[in-house]
């Protein structure tokens, strides 16, 4: 019995292992393609050979990269708005949410329904009237005015997920708090903020996400080239009569380190173990 | 006093959200519906007028290749396999990441790497791979399968299914992470009561996980079916803006080639607000349906 119980154990680790071994196949093989591009010399997109490193690589697009473009500028500005949206979204979101999980108030259905409301419309269509406006308030040319914008798109995913997220958690926890002494804000700040550690990881890496890889707007905004970003200096490889593609590949698998980083330093709290089990109602 | 600052905390904890969000929006909304009711394009650009309802009319019933009801229905399949894929795989690969196994960090960092690439490039590699002659997809089928090439993006069905191929390669990293997210929120206690009872994995997961899962998840499903309908980038770059022939568009597609392909403003304007509203009438069916505004307690 017990060793009937240990290889069905077994058998469903095999099993998982398997899936997870295909699926991550799946997910880098289209990124090992990129990598073949950027070690290319010529700027050949395509190629009739499977191989991912290709017999005449070279890193000649990656030194580009570095020394011959204003890349780590791209970058720097990217970091810098990609984190100001994400430490707005984090904190907006927690402070939203809270009030739509936890209170019976006029305006609460209506304002859900707003929020999601606001991720209805086609985006292109909003590009021209934003444009109009911000170059009304003055914010053309400026990081204020792309960041408004990233985060007022990341924003109703946010709060939505931290709605659903204070939905798992029982509101028995901050009457205990309030008996205790606690305020109302100490209450949430200090008892049920920290047990939310997976949903800020989730909402952080959407709202670092939103604005790491945004062009369309970002184009339209930030014209003076000091200002780029990332994803608007990339364009440029595409400009003119040829694309060149060895760069483009080159950037965009480096643009997309910063994410993974991100990822990793805040899984450990995405799987944080924190059990939650004493606080079920 | 006391009862006044209770009532008003919950208000003082939506307003900064509210005031970026609603500011960004709102303008750029009524812009957009007075200009569904005006003859705005190319040739009328700058002395545009009011002329009512036409756009709208023209909308549902002007004769066009392809119409707006094969292209709403093709965006309805768009929609729904995409989302179903995202969810089934990301909750799949979640459950199979929160299980006690060696090396889960690795396999993690590996399923996150499509959303953490920029769309445009992969976009772009993936219409290489799909690519007759060139494309590795096709290499692999001919070479190690044994069976005919595939014409991927010369006929409209398989240039079809290879963009919702694309999509769902790029979508479900982000379910992924949301269901890993929501997965710690259930304790191991539910799952060890169940175990003792005898249950077995299936009742575990339909009776523990679905409905643990369900608070996190549901408005998670919401926007994603949103985002999909609305998700231009993927069909664009892919199909290289709707070849062959505009067989291969999604409403929001053919508004961006309405509006900046054909310049009638006007028109694309009205077509907005008809895809705003069959999502409006979506959600709001949806969520009644599955309660996403109510609170689990």
């Amino acid at each position: 019995m017990r060793n009937n119980a240990k290889f069905k154990k077994k058998l469903a680790d095999a099993a998982a292992y398997l899936v997870l071994i295909i699926f991550a196949v799946i997910a880098i093989y289209p990124i090992l393609q990129v990598l073949s591009i950027s070690l290319r010399p010529g700027d050949r997109l395509l190629s009739t050979s499977l191989a991912i490193i290709p017999d005449d690589a070279t890193l000649a697009a990656y030194k580009e990269l570095f020394t011959g473009r204003p890349f780590l500028l791209w970058m720097r500005n990217s970091i810098l708005i990609s984190f100001v949206v994400t430490s707005t979204g984090v904190v907006l979101a927690a402070l939203a949410g809270y009030a739509f999980s936890r209170f019976k108030f006029r305006g609460r259905n209506v304002g859900l329904l707003s929020i999601l409301v606001t991720q209805m419309f086609p985006a292109t269509m909003l590009l021209l009237p934003m444009y109009i406006m911000l170059v009304k308030l003055g914010l053309i040319n400026t990081f204020l005015g792309v960041i408004i914008i990233y985060s007022s798109t990341a924003l109703p995913f946010c709060i939505w997920m931290m709605k659903g997220y204070y939905d798992t958690i029982s509101p028995s926890l901050e009457e205990a708090a309030r008996i205790d002494g606690c305020n109302q804000f100490a209450a949430f700040y200090k008892v049920v903020l920290p047990l939310t550690a997976p949903a800020l990881v989730i909402v952080a890496l959407f709202s670092f996400m939103t604005s790491w890889a945004e062009y369309v707007v970002a184009a339209q905004v930030l014209q003076d080239t000091n200002l780029w970003t990332l994803p608007v200096g990339l364009q440029t490889f595409q400009a003119n009569m040829s694309t060149e593609w060895g760069l483009y590949a080159a950037a965009s698998l480096i643009v997309s380190i910063p994410v993974v980083i991100l990822f990793l330093m805040l899984s450990k709290f995405l799987i944080s173990g924190l059990t939650l089990g004493s606080v079920k109602g | 006093m006391i009862e006044r600052n209770r009532k008003l905390f919950p208000y003082l904890l939506i307003l900064p959200a509210a005031l970026v969000m609603f500011g960004v929006v709102f303008y750029p909304f009524i812009y957009n519906l007075v200009l569904s009711f005006s003859n705005m394009s190319l040739r009328n650009f700058r002395e545009w007028q009011i002329i009512g309802f036409d756009q709208y009319y023209k909308v549902f019933f002007e004769p066009s290749e392809p119409s707006f009801y094969t292209i709403f229905l093709k965006t309805m399949i768009w929609t729904v396999v995409n989302v179903t894929f995202h969810v089934v795989i990301g909750v799949m690969l979640a459950m199979l990441l929160n299980r006690q196994i060696k090396g889960k960090s690795i396999f993690r960092t590996l399923l996150i790497l499509p959303w953490a690439i920029p769309q445009y490039i992969v976009a772009l590699t993936w219409r290489g791979m799909f690519n007759y002659e060139y494309g590795s997809i096709n290499l692999l089928i001919t070479k190690y399968l044994g069976l005919p090439a595939v014409e991927w993006l010369r006929s409209p069905t398989e240039a079809f299914i290879a963009v919702i191929i694309t999509n769902i390669w790029l979508g479900f990293p982000f379910m992924m992470v949301i269901a890993l997210g929501g997965l710690q929120s259930i304790s191991n206690e539910f799952y060890e009561a169940a175990d003792i009872d005898g249950a077995s994995a299936w009742q575990k997961f339909r009776n523990i996980t679905v409905p643990l899962l369900r608070p996190v998840m549901i408005p998670a499903i919401t926007l994603g079916i949103i985002w999909t309908f609305n998700n231009i980038n993927v069909v664009w770059l892919v199909t290289s803006g709707g070849e062959p022939a505009d067989q291969t568009h999604i409403l929001v597609s053919y508004v961006y080639r309405a509006a900046f392909g054909l310049y009638r403003y006007g028109y694309a304007a009205a077509l907005s607000m008809v895809i705003f509203f069959i999502l409006l009438i979506f959600s709001l069916t949806f969520m009644q349906r599955t309660q996403a505004t109510k609170s689990a307690y």
